[in-house]
């Protein structure tokens, strides 16, 4: 064995990579663009998920975008109140963090039928091309429970429960909004933290119609309507639609609706909450 | 070995209709899909992957001829499992210094081609241009000179036959953005089906040479 026959095409490499270092190290001192150095102290104190959830293309444009364009540094929504008071102490403004907000997905699913078993492409996109109405379940408008968002959930938030239906674990959901996107039925929504009374359906079908369709529809039995002290829920397009404007989070409507299609989730919020903290200040 | 006019213009002709390097051979066609949504990009695009191209071809078959097959070095066989691994380099670098150009004398351009710029790198076509001949030309009877001189011509007509594509694709898409498309097929599916009609059309050259 020859050692010239090893040490030569290393030498060789070693000296073209040497080489061509050379010319970019040169290029990059002739070409060099001022950068201002505030961009890259503000992208290190972004979290660096890339969600998007700002509106930018990415973590590192956001803060190109804050330093050069002046944009609103509260954008951050999985960096919440933390980043904000950083990038505010490079940028040397002061700003308050916005609401979190989740994503809540306003299906129950619990009862829905299904017309046939589908073994067709796992992505609700699909799924829901492929039939002209209801897709393989009778249900033309409920969660599918193929899993896209889960997919696109960078956090790892979401999960099927029992009833193959999109769960939330809002310990984890930085509220960036890339489930509302893809989910082909519309049926994910960006909440703010405090807005706790969810219709979780979106059937708007015939109250006979929808009750077929699955056990756990919206009827349209105007119950909820008539115990809102507040006249703040309606039926829209035989569907229960909450007003926000009026809605005072009383939680009386949750109490009489026959198919439990209104959850209050102030409760189950508070917990998730603390759990949340107490997991931020473990890290 | 000199080439007549004739397989001159073959080269040419070939590289840029019959065996143009999107259309026909499949290769590059990442920033073919990436970056052909509107004309201005695209050229942009087409210029510096002819920029690359060139450079790499040149580059490497200097290297390859030069230095691989060089009398003294030869008994080595480099040229037999080295080639990829110092043109990737080659390439990467040379990738690098368009965007640290591209960055400050055209920072729109840079900031149109966005991260295809980069990726410029793993751009098949350009690793394919550098390939394509390498056996026809380590033969001896092809001088170092003339082996650099029709590897860079390679580059050349293969870089316009990609900027040809792709700048003719960039102009169907920006019909398409207008033009009344099922909900589905919006986006990538129709630019796909046009990609694969013009690969039919330009199939149309191939009885010329």
């Amino acid at each position: 064995m020859d050692i010239i026959a090893i040490v030569t095409p290393v030498l060789i490499m070693a000296v073209l990579g040497a080489i061509l270092g050379l010319i970019l190290a040169f290029a990059s001192k002739k070409f060099h663009v001022e950068v201002d150095p505030r961009t890259e102290e503000v992208g290190e104190a972004l979290p660096g998920a890339n969600c998007g959830a700002c509106g930018f293309a990415g973590c590192a444009a956001y803060a190109e975008a804050i330093v050069e364009k002046g944009a609103p540094i509260n954008l951050c929504a999985p960096g919440a109140s933390a980043v904000v008071e950083e990038i505010g102490k490079i940028m040397g403004v002061t700003a308050t963090a916005s609401e979190p907000n989740f994503a809540v997905v306003q299906c129950d699913g619990n009862g829905v039928k299904n017309r046939f078993k589908y073994s067709g492409v796992t992505t609700c996109k699909a799924a829901s091309v492929m039939g002209l109405a209801g897709a393989f379940q009778d249900c033309p408008y409920g969660c599918l429970g193929l899993g896209s968002c889960i997919e696109a959930c960078p956090f790892g938030a979401m999960k099927l429960n029992e009833n193959n239906i999109v769960e939330i674990d809002e310990t984890l959901c930085a509220g960036c909004g890339k489930c509302v996107e893809v989910c082909p039925r519309h049926l994910i929504r960006l909440d703010p933290e405090s807005r706790v009374i969810v219709v979780r359906c979106q059937n708007h079908d015939k109250g006979a119609k929808a009750n077929k369709q699955c056990n756990h529809a919206c009827i349209a039995c105007q119950k909820c309507v008539k115990e809102c002290p507040f006249d703040a829920i309606h039926i829209v397009d035989n569907l229960a639609v909450i007003d926000y404007e009026k809605c005072k989070l009383c939680g009386k409507c949750v109490a009489v609706c026959p198919k439990s299609l209104i959850v209050n989730l102030r409760a189950d919020r508070k917990q998730r909450r603390a759990e949340r903290i107490d997991r931020e200040n473990n890290l | 070995m000199e080439f007549t006019f004739e397989q001159y213009f073959a080269l040419m002709f070939g590289l840029i209709f019959t065996q143009n390097f999107v259309l026909s051979q499949f290769l590059g066609l990442c920033p073919f899909f990436g970056v052909s949504k509107n004309r201005d990009a695209a050229l942009g695009m087409g210029c510096a992957v002819i920029f690359v191209m060139t450079m790499a071809s040149v580059v490497t078959m200097l290297i390859y001829k030069g230095l691989f097959l060089h009398p003294s070095l030869q008994k080595y066989h480099m040229e037999q499992y080295l080639d990829i691994v110092s043109f990737i380099l080659v390439i990467a670098s040379l990738v690098q210094f368009v965007e640290i150009v591209l960055k400050k004398v055209a920072p729109a351009l840079y900031q149109t081609l966005g991260i295809y710029l980069p990726l410029i790198t793993t751009n098949c076509a350009v690793l394919g241009v550098t390939q394509m001949k390498l056996t026809e030309f380590s033969n001896p009877a092809y001088s170092l000179a003339q082996a650099v001189w029709y590897q860079g011509l390679l580059g050349v007509f293969g870089g316009i036959g990609f900027t040809l594509a792709i700048y003719l694709m960039a102009g169907v898409r920006e019909r398409l953005q207008s033009a009344p498309i099922p909900e589905s097929m919006k986006g990538m599916p129709i630019a796909f089906m046009a990609g694969c009609c013009m690969a039919l059309a330009f199939f149309g050259f191939q009885g010329f040479i």
